[in-house]
């Protein structure tokens, strides 16, 4: 449900675009010397795309073309030799894309009053780009009638480029005046996103506060996750069972976050394994993970005063391969029969598999993930379940350091501002729909703008 | 007893096979490559399937193929899909070029390939685990891969999981809009109200049990318990829509054995 204007006669709602709001100018007028940091390379830009007002897109030849009927015939106009009696667009501007990674020129265009969109006589554009004014002109794609826009993709930064666009009816053309010079330039600032600037300066200002605020003394309260309290048990299970334990982190690789909280929790667990002289056994199936893991356990066992039981044997590669990985997991599990087994990071369709064989062999098994198609799964086939954020909040919660505890109180007032700008959002958006009161409409439709990820 | 048991079974299957295969129908996996890879492949996905039996020799030999094989591929794929045209190819493309990838040499040279040398020297880095001294060295690739990952992905996280939630919950729960509003017909639906109250409480209640600075406890902890609620039945829900999945696949190889390989179908 939209909550745009009531849209000019003449042309359907979706055609137009939402008005722009009042309070966005000084917002934005204030924020603007603190929109920073925000590189153009995090800019989505629908490459190669073309916005027509009729809200159809249209993809280039550059981009892989899409053939519609009025292209078809566009092209089929295009193809005869027709004189120029055809109206074309008034006005051509073609101009750096802005807020975007570099590479991409915009060029926009005044349609002719003939263009009544679809089904109409105007059939489409052809669009042209050359390196001179006087050309040649290459003909680099086309748009569909109603069109006023096209982002060309395929361009060199640095260069100056010339545009063209022409009309096509049922038996003629007609070609605008020459548009350009337009160059191409990456934008270090991405002025599109500068409500993402706010919430995260918001988010990182809140656990800088609370980190500091413990450092200083302060006593966090974070309340128990049952996950871990049972880590302790299963540790001391294995020890007397004579067993060893082991330890999934996952089959994501070290830039996967929730693989870097299973390590974290995994330096907490091999301490553990350290003060009871147990055995830990680590497979994993990404080389860095494996050397990641070998750090973050040496340094456990040597924070435990027992560097030498330290086994860099114990922590090993098996395989990239998903199943394959699976299969050597499973073979270790049915052999040795750990007593316990963990599950921390990121998982996939493994996971049931991996919870049922430990599950068979009797292990007490605690799991962690933050991944929703698996954790059903997890939470089937294990006695505990570390569910999504509980895995990141277990590092802190385990580690006890003020940088990671502040954090977590630093996000649960992130998750409270979530919840209070629903309520108050919802709230506000449903007495406007009832009312339908103008300034409600406009405050609703701002709210919602707010929590857009990418501004237009 | 049970062992004789299991090899007679073991060559009544193997002698139903023979005869099969000798009166034509099935492939014979010593006529053409492609037979000898359908019994191939058919035998070694029995042999993984009677991992669901018990642990036994037929099962270690495939998952040691597996492994083996498996790990000696991912070696080869990343050394020709990832060093040779990320690294080598940009750092070097002549050489590249003449050693591994001609058609490297028809692209031109990235501007600023002289970056290239970071990664270079990172990943030798890495490597310096295995010398006998400077291992610590490892650490500083380590770091820079955890902290540029962090980093990068703040963003997209913040975008996507907070944001784009906060904004996906955004809706009226009034199930009436107003005739002066786009798409408004006047006319109130109970149902739409119903279910928007109620996908706006159990996200709420659901957020609320994420809450880790206070004690779930009173009314917030009742709400929290509703919140337990809404996250196990989706999980039901997820459940039985995988597990779907997961019988499609086995679907997949159950009429490889049969059709392709028995031809029994």
């Amino acid at each position: 449900m939209s909550l745009v204007r009531p849209a000019p006669r003449g042309r359907p709602d979706h055609q137009t675009r939402p008005p722009r709001n009042p309070l966005l100018l000084p917002l934005a007028l204030i924020l603007g010397g603190m929109l920073m940091g925000f590189l153009p390379g995090s800019v989505t830009s629908a490459s190669g795309q073309v916005e027509t007002e009729a809200g159809g897109q249209v993809e280039t030849e550059t981009g892989g073309q899409v053939e519609t009927e009025a292209g078809r015939r566009a092209e089929g106009a295009a193809g005869d030799a027709v004189p120029q009696t055809a109206p074309p667009p008034p006005e051509i501007e073609a101009r750096d894309t802005p807020s975007d990674r570099g590479e991409n020129i915009t060029v926009t265009w005044t349609p002719p009053p003939e263009d009544t969109g679809v089904g109409g006589p105007v059939f489409g554009y052809r669009i042209e780009r050359g390196l001179s004014p006087e050309g040649p002109f290459e003909h680099i794609g086309q748009a569909s009638p109603g069109a006023t826009r096209y982002d060309d993709t395929n361009v060199a930064d640095g260069l100056p480029y010339y545009y063209r666009v022409i009309t096509l009816t049922a038996s003629a053309e007609g070609t605008s005046g020459i548009g350009g010079p337009a160059i191409a330039a990456p934008q270090w600032i991405n002025t599109n996103q500068w409500n993402v600037f706010i919430v995260l300066a918001l988010l990182l200002g809140f656990n800088l506060y609370f980190i500091e605020h413990i450092k200083a003394g302060g006593k966090p309260f974070i309340r128990k996750i049952a996950g871990l309290e049972a880590i302790n048990e299963a540790v001391g299970r294995a020890t007397e069972m004579g067993r060893p334990i082991l330890f999934v982190p996952g089959i994501q690789d070290m830039n996967d976050i929730q693989t870097v909280a299973g390590v974290t929790i995994l330096s907490y667990i091999a301490r553990t394994v350290a003060e009871y002289d147990s055995r830990l056994v680590v497979p994993t199936s990404r080389a860095l993970v494996m050397t990641t893991a070998r750090e973050t356990v040496k340094e456990a066992f040597l924070a435990a005063g027992r560097p030498e039981s330290y086994d860099e044997s114990s922590i090993y590669y098996i395989t990239d391969e998903q199943f394959g990985y699976v299969a050597g997991v499973n073979g270790y599990m049915v052999r040795e029969k750990p007593a316990t087994c963990f599950y921390m990071g990121a998982f996939f369709a493994e996971s049931l598999i991996l919870a049922e064989t430990g599950n068979s062999i009797g292990a007490i098994q605690v799991a962690g993930t933050a991944m929703p198609a698996q954790l059903p799964f997890f939470v089937a086939a294990c006695d505990y379940t570390l569910i999504g954020e509980e895995l990141f909040a277990a590092s802190a919660y385990l580690s006890g350091e003020p940088k990671q505890l502040g954090s977590i109180k630093g996000q649960d007032v992130g998750k409270f501002i979530g919840m209070l700008s629903v309520a108050v959002g919802v709230l506000v958006l449903s007495i406007a729909m009832i009312t339908g009161w103008d300034p409600l409409v406009r405050v609703a439709e701002w709210i919602r703008i707010f929590w857009s990820t990418e501004l237009a | 007893m049970k062992r004789i048991m299991w090899l007679g079974i073991l060559a009544i299957i193997l002698l139903v096979l023979a005869l099969r295969t000798a009166q034509g129908h099935m492939l014979n996996p010593f006529d053409s490559f492609h037979g000898f890879g359908t019994w191939f492949a058919a035998l070694l996905t029995l042999a993984i399937m009677s991992f669901l039996y018990n642990d036994n020799p037929v099962y270690r030999f495939a998952e040691h193929l597996f492994v083996g094989v498996s790990a000696a591929y991912w070696m080869v794929m990343g050394f020709w899909s990832t060093l040779v045209p990320n690294l080598f190819g940009k750092l070097w493309p002549s050489l590249t070029a003449k050693l591994f990838i001609p058609g490297i040499a028809d692209q031109p040279r990235d501007p600023l390939w002289f970056l290239y040398f970071i990664p270079l020297v990172f990943g030798i880095l890495l490597l310096l685990r295995l010398a006998p001294k400077g291992g610590y060295l490892s650490r500083w690739a380590l770091a820079l891969i955890l902290g540029t990952t962090a980093g990068l992905r703040l963003i997209a996280f913040l975008t996507a999981d907070f944001m784009g939630q906060i904004r996906a919950t955004l809706n009226s729960v009034a199930g009436y809009v107003h005739p002066s509003l786009p798409g408004g017909t006047g006319v109130f639906s109970f149902e739409q109200m119903f279910w928007d109250v109620v996908s706006v409480i159990a996200i709420m209640a659901a957020l609320s049990y994420f809450y880790f600075s206070k004690e779930h406890k009173g009314n917030f902890g009742r709400f929290s318990r509703v919140g337990i609620w809404v996250l196990m039945i989706t999980f039901g829900a997820g459940f039985g829509y995988t597990v779907m999945g997961r019988i499609a696949l086995l679907v997949g190889r159950v009429e490889f054995l049969l059709v392709d390989w028995l031809h029994v179908l």
